[in-house]
């Protein structure tokens, strides 16, 4: 039986990460709480609005502008500042590279501390790495942007009609999909630039989660997750996605595939945690509903813990072995 | 209704530089009226009082990919608005500046067509601030200018000391052939009250028109003005007899519609089409309809193509049954608005 050690904040959940294997909780407010040997925290920022994780580190933007990286120390670490516009995204890629944005401008920071900046004609919506190479994708209106981050190059302009407000590269760098401000996916090829829509979305899609060596493409935004299969040539055009955890009251707004296995954790917007398996769809209770929607999940390493927050700032940890 | 009370209410604030904007603004943040307010503006700099939650966005005018070109929102206000509201309690209100040269029609659209945006706040109303002097040559030399008095449902007509009151007249009564239904209040040095631009409930169906109880009687030829009016009662109501405007070249033009009990199987059909076709045309329309056995009054109101409507309260013992309605366009056709709209008459 799964069980749950809960921790109890009083602000909106919007990251969970796993750093050094303690979890990690980022807050709007701009605490981040994490469970190491009792309850710590560290404060980030003043508001806090977006964050990534690669492992070592969670990288945080704020409303005071500035980009931070906390460590599972409690220690947090000013990585830029750029005034008082808000940091819109951050992204975090290979060999210690952090992206971030604010407004029309993207900027990478390497490992060095050397930091290039990229200017767009409309704001950056959506940023992520490719799992190789230095490439990094820009959403934005009308489509994607993808820059050399470290080299120089003339950038690839992937067009297609509409607002494309998040981006994400399949795990094998084949595929990049964007979520957009209508309620649907895009994606291309990246071999040949060929296009794939994904649409049919009752809501906006907010959540994404690649499942092991990027197979399928678990989403939110309907009653089910909406896993695509990834694993085809052309990945999901022709093909019907599966349709994980229907409810009948309420919507999935969070997904997060587990590690290893072909499994994805489906939070609800009454809170409820159900973990679905691919193959035949059996569903597992991770977590009741709560008071609010879930927004953040994360699995550790092993895909035996899940940590997952709230819109009301209830938090915690599931525990799936015991 | 309780969901109604925990969306945060938006304000929009729309005007040229030197319109007294910025004026209001500040009086808005710094006067004692127990409120806290987020303010999203274009740029910084233009605000003098250091309030913590004054963010600047870039306009991003997003078109939605469903082929239809007056859909559009604010891409930069969904962003922001979804940033401020993981934090609530913050604020009471957000206030939302836009440029002389932005147009208003995004922005109320983000308020109802973005389902996040939607759930967490309801616009309040769009409150356009006037310079009495130079809107004369702001109406000919731009589009922006009309749509804001358009769109508005409050204008602040300010500096009304600069002109004179021959000038004043002819300006209000522009306004008022552009806007039949917004409130106009004129001021000097933006000194309007501030409960008549927050708080108002314009686009809330259930309020909007029982702030105005004679909603599109101002310019009826029955109305006299009571002590109920919620208008300016100055000088001798120029803005009761539409004297055309002095001022030419005005594309935006106003269309009042007024008819007895609607048949709904007619009614909600021809409103549909009429907003699908001409939807880019129609900037606003506001509306109370009587259906034909139906003991409530219905009121409508539009942005583009969005249509809303709902029920409001039982007609009182003694009000007339009659349909009002006004649109608020470019290239509207009075005749045939009026000609189909009271085909559809029960």
């Amino acid at each position: 039986m799964p069980t749950v050690a809960p921790l109890d904040l009083d602000a909106h959940c919007l990251a969970c990460a796993w750093l050094d294997d303690i979890p990690h909780f980022a807050l709007a407010d701009g605490m981040v709480h994490r469970l190491d040997h009792g309850h710590k925290w560290v404060k980030a920022h003043d508001g806090l609005l977006c964050a990534a994780a690669d492992g070592a580190r969670l990288v945080t933007g704020g409303e005071d502008g500035r980009v931070m990286a906390v460590t599972s120390d409690g220690h947090a670490r000013c990585l830029a500042e750029l005034g008082r516009k808000w940091i819109g995204s951050v992204a975090t890629g290979p060999q210690g590279a952090v992206a971030f944005a604010s407004g029309r401008l993207a900027h990478v920071r390497l490992a060095d501390g050397n930091t290039r900046t990229f200017q767009h004609p409309r704001s950056v919506e959506g940023l992520a790495f490719a799992p190789k190479g230095m490439r990094l994708a820009v959403a934005r209106y009308n489509g994607a942007t993808l820059h050399f981050a470290a080299a120089e190059g003339r950038p690839t302009e992937l067009e297609w009609a509409g607002a494309h407000t998040g981006v994400t590269f399949s795990p094998d760098g084949r595929f990049l999909v964007t979520t957009m401000q209508e309620n649907a996916l895009h994606g291309w090829k990246l071999a040949d630039g060929k296009h794939m829509r994904m649409a049919g979305y009752p809501a906006k899609v907010k959540s994404f989660s690649w499942s092991a060596k990027g197979r399928w493409l678990a989403t939110s935004g309907a009653p089910a997750a909406i896993v695509w299969p990834f694993h085809a040539k052309d990945g999901p055009m022709g093909k019907t996605p599966l349709e994980l955890g229907t409810r009948g009251d309420t919507m999935v707004t969070q997904v997060c595939c587990h590690p290893t296995e072909e499994i994805a954790a489906i939070g609800y917007g009454d809170g409820m945690i159900l973990a679905a398996r691919f193959a035949d769809g059996k569903e597992v209770l991770l977590r009741r509903a709560g008071k609010g929607a879930v927004t953040a999940m994360r699995w550790d390493g092993e895909g035996r813990r899940l940590a997952f927050g709230c819109e009301t700032g209830e938090c915690g940890v599931v525990d799936i072995s015991a | 209704m309780s969901e109604q009370q925990s969306q945060i209410p938006v304000t929009v604030l729309t005007g040229y530089l030197g319109s007294g904007k910025t004026t209001l603004l500040n009086r808005i943040l710094s006067e004692d009226h127990g409120k806290r307010y987020a303010v999203i503006v274009n740029e910084f700099g233009e605000i003098g009082i250091d309030n913590d939650l004054i963010v600047e966005s870039d306009e991003e005018i997003y078109e939605m990919n469903n082929g239809c070109v007056c859909c559009t929102v604010r891409g930069d206000l969904v962003r922001v608005v979804e940033g401020l509201t993981r934090r609530p309690g913050r604020f009471d209100a957000i206030i939302v500046e836009t440029t002389g040269l932005a147009d208003p029609a995004p922005v109320a659209q983000t308020f109802f067509m973005d389902e996040d945006v939607r759930a967490k706040t309801r616009l309040d109303a769009v409150v356009a601030l006037v310079d009495a002097k130079h809107l004369p040559l702001r109406l000919k030399d731009s589009n922006e200018a009309q749509d804001q008095i358009a769109f508005a449902d409050v204008v602040v007509l300010n500096k009304t000391d600069l002109v004179t009151p021959q000038e004043l007249a002819e300006v209000e009564a522009t306004i008022r052939a552009i806007n039949p239904s917004a409130r106009i209040h004129r001021t000097e040095r933006a000194r309007v009250a501030l409960s008549e631009v927050l708080d108002r409930g314009a686009f809330d169906l259930q309020r909007a028109l029982d702030n105005d109880p004679h909603f599109l009687d101002h310019d009826h030829p029955d109305h006299v003005c009571g002590p109920d009016c919620d208008h300016d009662h100055e000088h001798d109501h120029h803005h009761h007899h539409h004297a055309p405007s002095a001022i030419h070249d005005i594309g935006v033009t106003s269309v009042s519609l007024r008819g007895g009990e609607m048949d709904p199987r007619k009614f909600f059909p021809w409103i549909e089409k009429i907003t699908q076709m001409d939807g880019p045309n129609i900037l606003r329309l506001k509306g109370i309809i009587a259906f034909r056995d139906d003991p409530d009054r219905y009121v409508v109101q539009g942005v583009h193509m969005i249509v809303e409507g709902d029920h409001q309260r039982p007609w009182k013992e003694g009000e007339k049954r009659e349909s009002r309605l006004v649109f608020i366009g470019r290239e509207l056709d009075a005749e045939r608005l009026r000609r189909t709209f009271e085909a559809c008459q029960a």
